[in-house]
């Protein structure tokens, strides 16, 4: 196997985020998610930086290092000028890049980011866009969403817009705009990035036995990876009556 | 201190912002769910204070998204950005006015990375050509958009129809200012005010008559984590983090959540409403929710745009009361209207409402 410290360090993110850690653990400290999830972001660099391969695969097949939610709060704080933050996307595109990232329950989600997400860009030129956002599947957008969902014409004219319009907020982004997308994906690495995910995605759903399609978002494996939870990636809740209590 | 040392020491703070003449690329989410903010902006711009602002349809996405949901890699997103200053370029213009702090955030990210590793300059630079076959000079100034409002408050405040006072107390309003992470955390030299002392908004409240609200989870994130938000198994993640600052916000009572990123606007708005559903837990005072709103749709209040026009009803925790403090009389009966201007039915359970 190859060194995997050295595939890492070819990630100009790592040699800018991770000097030598001194372990003092402010960017535990200041991290959201090490409130909420079982996550040590000062003692992933420390395991990084044993630069041992079968520590940094332990990494790259975990759970940890999908907890991170990239706030970058770390950053502003390291006395060492190191960015956790860093290190954890070099690991994650690293575990993508040689299919490890299906061994875990979080790390299986990027199928979904890869085609909801990635499908996005390269149908529409938008990340998101609000003909993407069923109002049914995104009950936590609430009763406003439900109406402007339903009446995406209206409420896009009434701030002076035109969905899929020529200009403008929700304009249609041109084809000849869409291809270039499309070649910059394939030069510049992100077409070869989302066929490494296919590959091990579709390899991981064969494994598990779930229906996957070679297309869009309607397949048993997309709502799979989506749903599942384990219930073992959280620090212990808050009991109630504490909840209660603080306010 | 001599005014000559404390020039030195806050220079690290300060930011310099051109006058004129910028090349607008807009935000993802903004224009999914504030699209009269990037509207307001630009009539402010053009309008209100007369300035040039340029926009080419031909820009898109800067990738921000799936690249912090890392399926997108940084060679590629350093190629899209690049492709967005290669039509600046084209179009004659050096300063770039961004409407998303992600997107912001992945510019200074990039624009570093470019300084600090010149080789990765060109292999943008070679990616972008054999894709496309465009080239690019690097523009000479970033500034997020809400910088370009912070640099023309007092020209704003000179032109306000409404302050941000209770008329009827005569109290400046008690306002929650919240930075989104990726403004400043990251490279505070590229934000006013930096990581440590954002000046962005509070600058915007208080020449528009507003007081600020001091409270100890200020500067903590909303939550977003992308991931943690774009997977529907993780979003108790982003969820908590909204709940642990309304709740530190509460004591203090705010009468209203101002952002500068479009997620934080969003998530600040929608959690609200989830907690209020799940758990009948409102923030605000008298069991009000706390209205959430973009700095545009802020600056357009104080200039005395229809709030309706400026999309204000679109949020779950509706501004109603807020409206009524500042003094804007705006009939809640024209909130939802269809195209053709006929009204459609009101969406149940909006708070505030």
């Amino acid at each position: 196997m190859e060194d995997l410290y050295s595939l890492l360090m070819r990630d100009v993110r790592f040699e800018e985020g991770l000097n030598a850690c001194m372990n003092c653990g402010v960017c535990t400290a200041i991290c959201p998610a090490a409130e909420y999830y079982n996550y040590d972001p000062r003692r992933v660099v420390d395991l990084v930086q044993t630069r041992k391969n079968d520590i940094i695969l332990g990494l790259l097949k975990s759970e940890t290092i999908w907890y991170c939610g990239q706030c970058m709060s770390c950053k502003t704080r390291c006395p060492r000028g190191n960015t956790p933050g860093l290190v954890i996307m070099a690991l994650r595109k690293l575990s993508q890049e040689l299919g490890y990232f299906t061994e875990s329950e979080k790390g299986r989600q990027q199928f979904a980011i890869e085609r909801f997400v990635g499908g996005n860009i390269l149908n529409y030129g938008y990340c998101v866009a609000s003909y993407v956002l069923d109002s049914k599947a995104h009950p936590e957008q609430g009763p406003i969403w439900e109406h402007y969902y339903a009446n995406l014409d209206s409420v896009l004219a009434r701030c002076g817009g035109e969905l899929n319009g020529k200009e403008g907020p929700l304009r249609k982004i041109p084809d000849d705009t869409l291809d270039e997308l499309k070649k910059i994906f394939d030069v510049s690495g992100a077409t070869k990035l989302f066929e490494a995910i296919e590959k091990a995605s579709e390899a991981k759903a064969e494994e598990l036995g779930i229906e996957f399609k070679k297309e869009g978002t309607d397949n048993d494996y997309f709502r799979f990876v989506i749903s599942a939870d384990s219930g073992n990636h959280q620090i212990e809740d808050v009991k109630e009556e504490e909840y209660a209590a603080r306010r | 201190m001599q005014p000559e040392g404390k020039k030195r020491l806050w220079a690290e703070y300060q930011k310099s912002v051109p006058d004129d003449h910028f090349f607008y690329v807009r935000s993802c989410i903004r224009q999914t769910f504030f699209p009269g903010s990037e509207q307001a902006f630009l009539k402010i711009m053009r309008n209100d204070l007369g300035k040039d602002v340029f926009e080419d349809p031909r820009h898109t996405t800067c990738t921000g998204i799936g690249y912090h949901g890392d399926v997108i890699p940084f060679e590629t997103i350093q190629t899209v950005v690049a492709r967005q200053f290669s039509l600046a370029t084209e179009a004659g213009y050096k300063n770039i006015a961004i409407s998303c702090v992600t997107s912001f955030g992945i510019y200074t990210e990039i624009l570093e990375t470019w300084k600090h590793f010149p080789e990765t300059l060109e292999t943008a630079r070679e990616n972008l050509y054999k894709a496309t076959g465009r080239v690019f000079d690097l523009p000479e100034s970033i500034s997020h958009a809400s910088d370009i409002i912070y640099k023309f408050r007092d020209e704003i405040a000179a032109k306000a129809k409404y302050r941000l006072v209770d008329v009827n107390t005569g109290k400046p309003l008690r306002v929650v200012e919240h930075i989104g992470c990726h403004y400043a955390k990251m490279f505070p030299k590229h934000g006013i005010g930096g990581a440590e002392f954002p000046h962005v908004l509070v600058g915007m409240v208080e020449s528009w008559g507003g007081d600020i609200v001091d409270y100890p989870e200020r500067r903590h994130c909303c939550g977003f984590g992308f991931r943690q938000y774009l997977v529907q198994a993780n979003r108790g993640y982003s969820l908590s983090s909204s709940r642990k600052k309304f709740e530190s916000m509460e004591p203090y009572q705010p009468e209203m959540i101002v952002t500068n990123c479009p997620g934080c606007a969003m998530f600040l708005d929608r959690w609200q409403y989830v907690i209020s559903d799940l758990d009948g837990i409102t923030y605000g005072r008298d069991g009000e929710g706390i209205p959430s709103l973009t700095y545009e749709e802020m600056a357009g209040l104080v200039l005395g745009y229809d709030p309706w026009e400026l999309g204000l009803q679109y949020h779950n925790v509706q501004a109603l009361p807020l409206l009524r403090k500042i003094g804007i009389k705006a009939d809640p009966d024209k909130r939802f209207l269809a195209k053709d201007g006929t009204r459609l039915p009101e969406p149940a359970n909006l708070i505030n409402s």
